[in-house]
């Protein structure tokens, strides 16, 4: 029996996720390209970390980071009396943290791939650091900017390995699509996986061919 | 009145000019890579100088004794890019009003004078990708002088251009330079370009002004150099 809450869930968890992906995003990518900070390279690998190291090391990580033991934990405990263990607001950081390499990443080449005239001719014309990022920078990036959400939505949407170590498998609480799906399976319930299956697999396919579309079926996401 | 002094080491010689300004169109003519665009990145503020000044008029743009680097914000140097630089996501008119900072009556109507002079009244609402060469040069030089700039730096601007269109740009360039009377400040490395628009032509040879014309350059009877002359560089 296919429950709705999990597919509302994720994509809840997913649009939030990409929300925060999308500000921390080009946030990061802005101030990498602009300044010459001391051990860039290093935080350039920071960056990227979530995006090679097994989702279940970023969950734990996190857990030891946020959980009641952790330093944010303990400060979110004491100054908010909140905790986001096993909470929505768990699965969204967890979405948020393995999807933000995909979202740094295309945000940074659509920066470079910029013409740098394009940026110091709006600053000869009077144009501050900030006028110049929103009239030139941004709307110029738009169509790598759109392609690094819907590759961080697409990436939340399927998240399980950071999500289950810190969101748990509540039901009706912080059970995602992937989650059901695992644990439709490990009950043997193969009709109800098979049938996240189909939705989380027909959600991805719009979205992906729907940016496809919408790029003028000219590039495929790879 | 622009007044440059200036300092800068590059990767295979360093830059060392000076030169000044006057109300009229200042050509720097040289080989390629020989510093002219360095030298207007630094007016513009786009580069620092390692040392020297540039002032104009009463405003130092840069001095390095002072330790003053205005942004380029700051400065109301307009630069028309070798390749135009419009913004390809703003339609011809929004490029023109880049630079105004409040719209208000005088700038409607400069906006009026510069589109009847440019000949450009019939593209306020084309995108860049639809224009020619030539109409992206006129569409730059307006948005270049709807700033209400105090100096014009021009780098290469007619070097992407066919043949006739730049004959016919060529004098307005001078048209619109004794119009505006502000230092237009040309680079070019085409012999005719800086005999045809230039009140003054100064002579750049790895990063040095070359003051003494050898005397394998012949002068014409207004001072200015013949196409022979630039053989110097070749």
């Amino acid at each position: 029996m296919v429950e709705w809450q999990p597919v509302i869930l994720s994509i809840k968890v997913a649009s939030i996720s990409v929300l925060f992906v999308f500000f921390l995003g080009v946030l990061s990518a802005n101030v990498m390209r602009s300044t010459d900070i001391p051990g860039k390279a290093a935080l350039e690998s920071l960056f990227t970390l979530p995006l090679v190291l097994p989702p279940v090391v970023i969950g734990f990580l996190l857990l030891i980071l946020v959980g009641k033991q952790g330093p944010v934990g303990i400060l979110l405990t004491k100054y908010f009396d909140m905790q986001i263990i096993f909470t929505q607001s768990a699965a969204v950081l967890a979405g948020t943290v393995v999807s933000f390499p995909l979202m740094y990443q295309s945000t940074k080449a659509a920066f470079e791939g910029i013409d740098k005239t394009l940026e110091d001719a709006a600053r000869t014309l009077g144009a501050s650091e900030w006028r110049v990022f929103w009239t030139v920078t941004m709307p110029l990036s738009w169509p790598g900017l759109v392609s690094g959400l819907v590759l961080s939505f697409a990436r939340t949407l399927g998240e399980f390995g950071a999500t289950i170590m810190i969101a748990g498998n509540i039901p009706g609480k912080t059970q995602t699509i992937p989650l059901a799906i695992y644990f439709a399976t490990e009950s043997n319930d193969l009709i109800t996986a098979g049938m996240y299956v189909i939705i989380i697999s027909v959600i991805t396919f719009s979205i992906i061919f729907g940016l496809n579309h919408w790029k003028g079926k000219n590039i495929t996401l790879h | 009145m622009l007044t440059v002094d200036i300092k800068k080491k590059l990767s295979d010689f360093t830059l060392n000019i000076s030169f000044t300004a006057p109300n009229k169109t200042i050509v720097l003519f040289g080989p390629s890579g020989c510093g002219k665009t360095t030298i207007l990145r630094c007016i513009a503020g786009l580069l620092k100088p390692d040392e020297g000044s540039i002032v104009s008029n009463d405003t130092v743009f840069y001095s390095s004794t002072k330790t003053i680097h205005l942004p380029p914000k700051k400065r109301n140097v307009s630069y028309m890019f070798q390749d135009f630089a419009l913004f390809p996501h703003m339609n011809v008119k929004h490029n023109i009003w880049y630079g105004v900072k409040t719209p208000s009556q005088e700038a409607n109507e400069l906006y009026e004078k510069l589109i009847t002079l440019l000949k450009i009244e019939h593209l306020p609402h084309r995108s860049i990708s639809q224009l020619s060469g030539g109409e992206k040069q006129r569409v730059a030089m307006a948005r270049a002088l709807m700033a209400e700039p105090q100096i014009l730096l021009l780098d290469e601007p007619l070097s992407a251009l066919d043949a006739q269109s730049r004959y016919e740009l060529q004098d307005e360039l001078k048209r619109l330079q004794e119009i505006w009377n502000i230092p237009f400040v040309l680079v070019t490395h085409s012999p005719e370009e800086a005999q045809a628009i230039g009140s003054e032509v100064l002579f750049l040879h790895q990063g040095q002004q070359v003051s003494e014309p050898p005397p394998s350059w012949n002068m014409n009877a207004n001072g200015k150099p013949t196409r022979s002359s630039f053989q110097y560089f070749y």
